[in-house]
């Protein structure tokens, strides 16, 4: 039987792994290629990578990180690549399909764009039409506004689109996965948005990736049994608890939850 | 020495990264040259099965594939769209011939209600029969990653090594002389796809 997957989420900003909060707050982990070792160790089901480096995110603290690593996300992709055997996503700042291209080239397996889906429907379709809908993740955050899910692009700008509504259309344009992620609950570990998650996974037969808020293992038992998520995703707890995956996975088993072992 | 051969569908790199990890001797093929300098040939791929016969063909590679592997036998190992293009044909799209090695049509999943297609992420295996690839305990294997939404049906079911079941029961994993192949990722499978990938490596020739 299919396993739900439980997805650990790394977000690069220029180059190293940071910590988010609600999308604005940014604490530098560690370089991603020097910590590849431990990212294979975790024999995670799937990895996806996030470069917000690139997005207008606005940072409160000072830009004072000594390496300056715009370009390399590729060199990232590639080192992680080869000692990382699990399917790999990478996202952020995906703008054109020479950028898809490139990513693919040098290991990644699946991409996530936001932004340019956003900007231009047309663009989910004609990436997926050159690389397949199983490689295009279209990557939705939203944020409660007056009760109503509302998209905002990149995380940033309000575009008044109702997030159920925005992942049916990227699904008929060819998406081939949605990653629904909650900028209220970033970082929050205040539990998984269950409500908005539902009517998202409701709208669609696509996999739904669903991230934001998870605090503690029981948040992935409660997504995985209230909705129909395909993957449970979350950053911060994987980085601050010990040996935080395979406690996570034990937890889901324990209660039931379809995962692979 | 190992090819994999590079025919433009999708990411082989990653094929081509477990060998590496592996430290087994690991060369890409980009054409028919290449072919008759490796002693095991892997195909991968990801995407429609027409564009694949097509990028085959123009590279000039179908009769030095049927050469290496059906005359000289070499050890052939098909991934994902590798294991559907040795098959007879194809129902993708239309209708197309493939390399023919094993007699088998490649159909569209049936579509189970609740189920999407195409059937994305890990399954589990059963094993039908002993086999040099997948050792697995007591008729089971650990969980495999699946990206697809067609699959092999060999007319000669004893050729079928390891099913899944995903609203209905397909080949996982097929075997015939020295022609392996698997409709699932091993080099996206963690330690159970190396370990199927390292028996790949190291089995005998079948000469």
């Amino acid at each position: 039987m299919l396993k739900r997957r439980l997805i650990p989420v790394l977000f690069l900003k220029n180059g190293l792994i940071v910590r988010s909060e609600y999308f604005n707050y940014h604490q530098n982990l560690g370089n991603p290629v020097s910590e590849v070792k431990r990212y294979s160790d975790w024999d995670a089901d799937e990895l996806i990578y996030i470069d917000i480096s690139t997005e207008h995110y606005y940072d409160l603290r000072r830009d004072d990180l000594r390496v300056s690593n715009k370009g390399n996300i590729l060199d990232i992709i590639r080192d992680i690549s080869r000692v990382c055997f699990m399917p790999l996503t990478f996202g952020g700042g995906i703008r054109t399909i020479e950028d898809i291209r490139l990513r693919i080239q040098n290991g990644a397996d699946k991409i996530t764009i936001n932004a340019a889906a956003i900007d231009d429907l047309s663009f989910i379709g004609k990436s997926s039409s050159v690389f397949g809908s199983q490689c295009i993740i279209v990557s939705i955050d939203y944020k409660m506004v007056n009760g109503r899910a509302v998209v905002f692009k990149s995380g940033l700008t309000e575009t008044g689109m109702d997030a159920a509504e925005w992942a049916a259309d990227a699904e008929k344009k060819g998406a081939g996965e949605i990653f629904l992620n909650s900028i209220d609950r970033d970082g929050s570990a205040r539990g998984y948005d269950i409500d908005v998650i539902k009517r998202v996974t409701d709208a669609v037969s696509i996999p739904v990736i669903a991230c934001g808020g998870a605090g503690d293992f029981h948040d992935f038992v409660d997504l995985a049994r209230s909705t129909r998520v395909s993957a449970m995703a979350a950053g911060n707890i994987f980085h601050f608890t010990e040996l935080s995956y395979q406690r996570a996975k034990d937890t889901l088993l324990k209660n039931n939850v379809n995962v692979r072992k | 020495m190992i090819g994999v051969i590079d025919y433009n569908m999708g990411n082989i790199q990653s094929v081509v990264n477990a060998f590496e990890y592996l430290a087994k001797p690991v060369t890409v093929i980009k054409d028919e040259a290449g072919l008759s300098k490796v002693d095991k040939i892997v195909l991968p791929g990801v995407g429609a099965f027409g564009m694949g016969m097509k990028h085959l063909t123009d590279m000039g590679m179908v009769d030095a594939l049927n050469q290496e592997v059906l005359v000289n036998r070499k050890p052939f190992l098909g991934i994902c769209l590798g294991m559907q293009l040795i098959c007879k044909e194809s129902f993708e799209f239309g209708h197309f011939d493939g390399l023919g090695w094993v007699d088998a049509s490649v159909r569209k999943l049936k579509a189970a209600p609740g189920l999407a297609i195409p059937h994305v992420g890990w399954d589990d295996l059963k094993i039908k029969r002993q086999n040099c690839l997948l050792r697995g305990e007591n008729g089971r294997f650990p969980d495999v990653y699946f990206v697809h939404s067609y699959y092999a049906d060999p007319v000669d079911p004893g050729v079928v090594t390891a099913v899944c079941d995903y609203g209905m029961e397909f080949p996982a994993a097929i075997e015939k002389d020295n022609i392996f192949a698997v409709q699932f990722h091993p080099e996206k499978s963690q330690k159970a796809g190396l370990d199927m990938l390292k028996e790949f490596s190291e089995a005998g020739t079948h000469a």
